[in-house]
């Protein structure tokens, strides 16, 4: 029995591995709506992998089916090899939206997580207190989430997530609402994070040069419905990276270039799409 | 407007209303009273029957006896509101079957029960607690139903990626969700538990503001009436100033309207 697991372990490494997912929904009229077809993705141990798409082709819903919060319609998820049935335990989710409990201080909402799995207070606290402190919020820990700003609150959010040691992080467009100085500064600090201890990393967005300045690799779906994965680029950029600075490497251009032809038709069919809904 | 300038204009508004009051009825304009004292009183004579009560005392009494009855019907409506809200809430198929009758009950006008519970429960203060239970299990009950069924599904994602347990999602996110409901209800149901309270006074009891007031009306003792209009006004004030200084101490992480950052 540990044999085969660990074969199975061995031939299947990934961190995160998608298996030919289908993704649906019921409609209310009766009638399913397929969001993903028949999606591949591999995410391979301490790799930073970025998802890329128009908007509403579904790239959050995959990210959703990674977490186990949404089942797949067809298809497997496997997390190290394991079968994914339930909620996926090994992951840490950013979300988009804000997810932080209002009720409870910056300081308490990093805390929750250590709190939950019977952490010593004492001891939850005071690395909770270390953790804002990685964020740049030492001196925020007791703010209530409203009393923050967005870039801060999304640092809470990080610092929420990864204090608790998960070994795959999945990110849903996790800086789409902030501006764009923020925004930089936040992808240097998550990287300088990552870079730490080389978390397997799905991070979904839209915005393809923030995709290539952070990721190991960029895949670009499809407009949806029934979106498919069309494109898998492996990014070579040295690291560590920073970057203001990545973005003004010739390597980088070409690229973004490469990958703009494929991911425009794309963007112009779901602005299509969306309009004759 | 500065604070001297608003409490100036405030306290004006009060002496210029009992300026005309005293005016319209002690003075003949034309020949006549305007306001005649029988049924108008006047604040001198308001003024003297608040001094006597306090004065003799007799009005703690009375006091204490609304009061306990409102503390009692906001407890005990708070207490029964919390727990069908929540019952309720996280048994959906529970809430549908008595959906049609938890809203005719709502309907009802509570005014139509105090006879009933008075038949029930004597003339002593239980009688006007029911009223105020009445009163206040609603607001609290539709609150607490609404802040369970509305804590955002992204905070719920977030709670259970964290890897919290049902028992755990119930006390971190439930509950401070549905609390906060109920809370931002607060003035409303204190509000109605004082309601329950006089109206059940009023209608027929031994004792309480509500009583008072319907003594006084009973021998046409004006002047009565509005001193105890005027005590009960004032005891309203002090619960609801109470009631503020307890919603800030519990409030504290939720944003003043408009002060919310994007």
């Amino acid at each position: 029995m540990a044999a085969m697991a660990a074969v199975t372990a061995a031939t299947s490494g990934a961190a995160v591995a998608l298996n030919a997912v289908d993704v649906a929904f019921r409609l209310a009229d009766g009638g399913t709506f397929r969001a993903v077809s028949n999606a591949t993705l591999n995410v391979a141990d301490g790799e930073f992998v970025s998802i890329v798409g128009p908007t509403g082709c579904g790239k959050s819903t995959l990210l959703n089916i990674a977490a186990g919060l949404l089942p797949p319609a067809a298809g497997t998820v496997d997390i190290f090899g394991q079968p994914l049935s339930d909620l996926n335990r090994q992951a840490g989710y950013l979300f988009q939206a804000d997810a932080l409990f209002p009720w409870k201080t910056a300081l308490e909402n990093v805390a929750i997580g250590l709190d939950i799995v019977g952490v010593p207070q004492g001891e939850a606290r005071a690395r909770a207190k270390d953790w804002l402190g990685k964020v740049g919020l030492g001196a925020f820990g007791d703010r209530y989430p409203h009393m923050l700003s967005g870039g801060q609150r999304k640092r809470v959010g990080l610092a929420q997530v990864l204090i608790r040691d998960p070994k795959i992080l999945l990110m849903d467009e996790p800086f789409g609402p902030l501006d764009a100085q923020t925004r930089q500064i936040m992808g240097n600090l998550l990287l300088e994070l990552w870079s730490a201890d080389r978390k397997a990393v799905l991070f979904v967005t839209h915005d393809l040069e923030e995709a290539i300045a952070l990721s190991d690799r960029v895949v670009i779906m499809s407009a949806g419905p029934a979106s498919r994965i069309i494109g898998d680029w492996r990014v070579t950029l040295p690291r560590p990276r920073d970057i203001s600075e990545v973005k003004l490497s010739p390597e980088f251009h070409d690229l973004h270039r490469d990958i703009w032809h494929m991911l425009k038709e794309e963007v112009v069919k779901g602005y299509a799409q969306a309009e004759g809904r | 407007m500065s604070r001297v300038t608003l409490l100036t204009l405030q306290v004006a508004v009060a002496v210029v209303f009992f300026a005309v009051w005293y005016v319209l009825t002690t003075y003949p304009i034309f020949g006549t009273v305007i306001l005649p004292p029988f049924f108008f009183s006047n604040p001198v004579d308001v003024l003297k029957q608040i001094v006597a009560w306090f004065v003799s005392g007799v009005i703690w009494k009375h006091l204490w006896v609304t009061l306990l009855e409102s503390m009692l019907a906001f407890v005990i409506g708070s207490i029964g509101g919390v727990l069908v809200g929540f019952w309720f809430a996280r048994q959906p198929r529970t809430a549908a079957v008595f959906d049609p009758y938890v809203k005719m009950a709502n309907a009802l006008p509570r005014v139509v029960l105090a006879p009933i519970f008075t038949l029930w429960l004597g003339l002593g203060i239980w009688s006007k607690v029911a009223l105020g239970v009445t009163l206040v299990f609603f607001i609290v009950f539709f609150n607490v139903y609404q802040g369970v069924k509305e804590v955002s599904p992204t905070v719920l994602a977030n709670a259970r990626m964290l890897g919290m347990n049902e028992r755990q999602l119930m006390r971190h996110v439930y509950w401070p969700s549905a609390l906060s409901w109920m809370f931002s209800s607060l003035h409303t149901s204190v509000g109605f538990a004082v309601v329950g309270a006089v109206v059940g006074e009023y209608l027929g009891a031994a004792a309480g503001l509500g009583y008072l007031i319907q003594q006084a009306e009973g021998v046409f003792d004006v002047a009565g009436v509005f001193a105890g209009m005027f005590v009960l006004a004032a005891f309203v004030i002090a619960i609801d100033i109470v009631v503020t200084l307890v919603e800030k101490r519990l409030l504290v992480w939720r944003p003043a309207v408009g002060e919310a950052k994007p």
